[in-house]
């Protein structure tokens, strides 16, 4: 692609670095910021330096931070007895979403798969276990941990590491349930989630 | 079971090929080289969603295209099924169902059963194990889908184990725990697919011996039997106990992955004591067994893919063969010949059958006769 000018094939050439972004869209986007206001791309660039130059992560969750705790586990209201165990930030994102959960995340920023190179020192395991023993020692003690990882080999591999690791503590550590969606028909469900939604039914309850 | 029409776009040596078959016999006639068995891996393809003969599907395409297509249309007891693949390089393998895309390949697999003879069949008795499990394999997963997910299961999970361990090595870091979500996949897994194929084996074997003496019309008894570790009790142990060469060898020693289809002759390994018409006869009876084991579980014949046959068997072998043929044990048939005039004769005996011959110039079909 030839350029007019090299303010605009730098522009474009950086923003189509970005995902799902190719070299048509970026220019799409330069010329569309050339003709708004100049205010518009000073402000957009400015966000983008503060997001990367002042966004942290939990120390103690892994979530973003704008300081070294992030708003959740600095929450009074949040019930820190149960920890929910995620891959990545849109997971904790779509549990708040759900309005179902109080308690606190744990974000291990990956799943364990050895043939894309992850092992578990490359996620965040020794963190959370470290993270349940001291909180035995301490007044808040944890409870529970539920593990909300994805329905896969993977997710099904680090559920198993981290309930292995976690079991000398002695604490209840659950895992989602898979199974039909809200609204969905069986017929159009298919045989392994039926399956499994069949062999981990639970009692009907009248209440 | 059979395949109406056949079109082919940018396939192997084809640039565009429409062809309608006969329900009955189909014979491909062309010198070597014009591209009759790139017509029957495109079944094959439609079938099975990969290739009898190269695994990696780019290098199916034309040279210098950029994609094929294949599409038929199938008879299935008389529901119709459509049937379209799709391969783009740089994308991923696209089956379209009715129109509709498949999700998974897998899916696919078993609705369209499908028998190949081909001459370099006697790989399965000259080569390493791996060509033995791979014919049981598939063929057990024509029939058994619960069999197809367990063992893409446990080819992903060797895979992962496999390459932990070669991180384990690189970094110099050797955590066995780390070891343990796959080993105990891999030894659960590796007891069920052991399983199945030894009960296979059961209804395989009779099959076998009979077809063996049919076209060999010899009496002598062969037989397969499947040697694996993993049926024996301690087998949890045995696999543990691995864990020092499989750390040294930076891969996995135990497992499916390993076993083997022995094939015998008078009890002895047809391998080193059967002479070549032995050979000859015994791969046949094979195919034929897994024909007969299809039809039974699919409640319909297979497509039978017959590569090449005339000029690799003698003539006794074939007109047993032929004597299947008449005898209507088979549906519909694909045969490919490099002399016209033989195949013309062979299936000249064959009386108020639908014969239709295809000649094949250079990637075209040139003349289709009855």
């Amino acid at each position: 692609m030839n350029f007019p000018s090299k303010l605009i094939e730098n522009a474009v050439n950086e923003i189509s670095r970005l995902p799902g972004i190719g070299k048509k869209t970026a220019l799409r986007l330069v010329l569309h910021l050339l003709k708004q206001k100049e205010n518009t791309t000073i402000e957009l660039a400015d966000s983008l330096i503060a997001l990367r130059t002042k966004v942290r992560y939990c120390q103690v969750c892994h979530n973003v931070a704008e300081g070294e705790i992030c708003d959740i586990c600095k929450s009074h209201r949040r019930d820190k007895s149960i920890i929910c165990v995620v891959e990545d930030l849109p997971d904790v994102m779509a549990i708040e979403n759900t309005g179902q959960f109080q308690g606190l995340y744990h974000i291990l920023g990956g799943v364990i798969s050895p043939i894309q190179g992850v092992g578990p020192d490359d996620l965040k395991i020794e963190s959370l276990i470290k993270r349940v023993f001291e909180s035995q020692s301490s007044g808040e003690a944890v409870q529970e941990v539920i593990l909300a990882l994805p329905a896969t080999m993977e997710g099904d591999t680090t559920a198993f590491f981290i309930t292995r690791r976690l079991k000398e503590t002695g604490i209840k550590v659950s895992t989602i349930a898979r199974g039909i969606p809200v609204g969905g028909e069986l017929e159009y469900t298919d045989e392994v989630t039926l399956g499994r939604s069949i062999l981990t039914r639970v009692n009907y309850s009248l209440d | 079971m059979y395949l109406k029409n056949l079109r082919l776009h940018q396939f192997k040596n084809y640039q565009k090929a429409d062809l309608d078959f006969s329900r009955e016999i189909n014979c491909l006639l062309g010198i070597n080289g014009s591209g009759k068995t790139n017509l029957l891996d495109a079944i094959h393809y439609l079938c099975l969603t990969k290739s009898a003969f190269q695994s990696m599907d780019n290098l199916n395409v034309l040279h210098g295209g950029e994609f094929f297509t294949l599409s038929g249309e199938f008879d299935l007891e008389g529901k119709n099924w459509e049937i379209r693949l799709v391969v783009e390089n740089g994308k991923k393998k696209q089956l379209l169902r009715q129109g509709k895309p498949v999700e998974k390949m897998s899916e696919h697999i078993g609705l369209l059963p499908i028998v190949l003879i081909a001459p370099d069949d006697t790989m399965l008795i000259k080569d390493g194990s791996e060509e033995r499990r791979r014919f049981f394999d598939g063929m057990i997963c024509q029939v058994n889908h619960e069999y197809l997910e367990k063992l893409m299961r446990y080819q992903h999970f060797l895979k992962q184990r496999n390459a932990l361990l070669k991180q384990f090595a690189e970094r110099g870091n050797w955590k066995p725990a780390y070891l343990e979500p796959y080993d105990r996949e891999i030894v659960s897994l590796s007891k069920y697919i052991a399983g199945v194929r030894s009960d296979f084996l059961l209804e395989f074997q009779p099959k076998l011996l009979e077809f063996y003496r049919f076209i060999s019309d010899a009496q002598e008894p062969v037989g397969v039997s499947y040697e694996s570790d993993c049926m024996e009790e301690n087998f949890m142990e045995s696999f543990g106990q691995c864990l020092q060469k499989d750390i040294a060898t930076r891969r996995t020693n135990m497992g499916i992955h390993k076993d083997d289809f022995l094939f015998s002759i008078n009890d002895f390994k047809i391998k080193n004591f059967g002479s070549q018409g032995q050979q000859k006869s015994y791969v046949i009876a094979l195919k034929l067994a897994q024909f007969q084991i299809l039809n039974q579980q699919k409640g319909t014949k297979p497509l039978l893919l017959l590569d090449d046959i005339f000029d690799k068997l003698d003539d006794k072998r074939i007109g047993k063969l032929m004597e299947l043929v008449a005898d209507r044990q088979f549906g519909q048939l694909f045969i490919t010949d490099a002399r016209p005039e033989r195949s013309r004769q062979i299936l000249s005996g064959m009386k108020e059958t639908d014969v239709r011959f295809f000649t094949i110039e250079k990637g075209k079909v040139a003349a289709v006769a009855q």
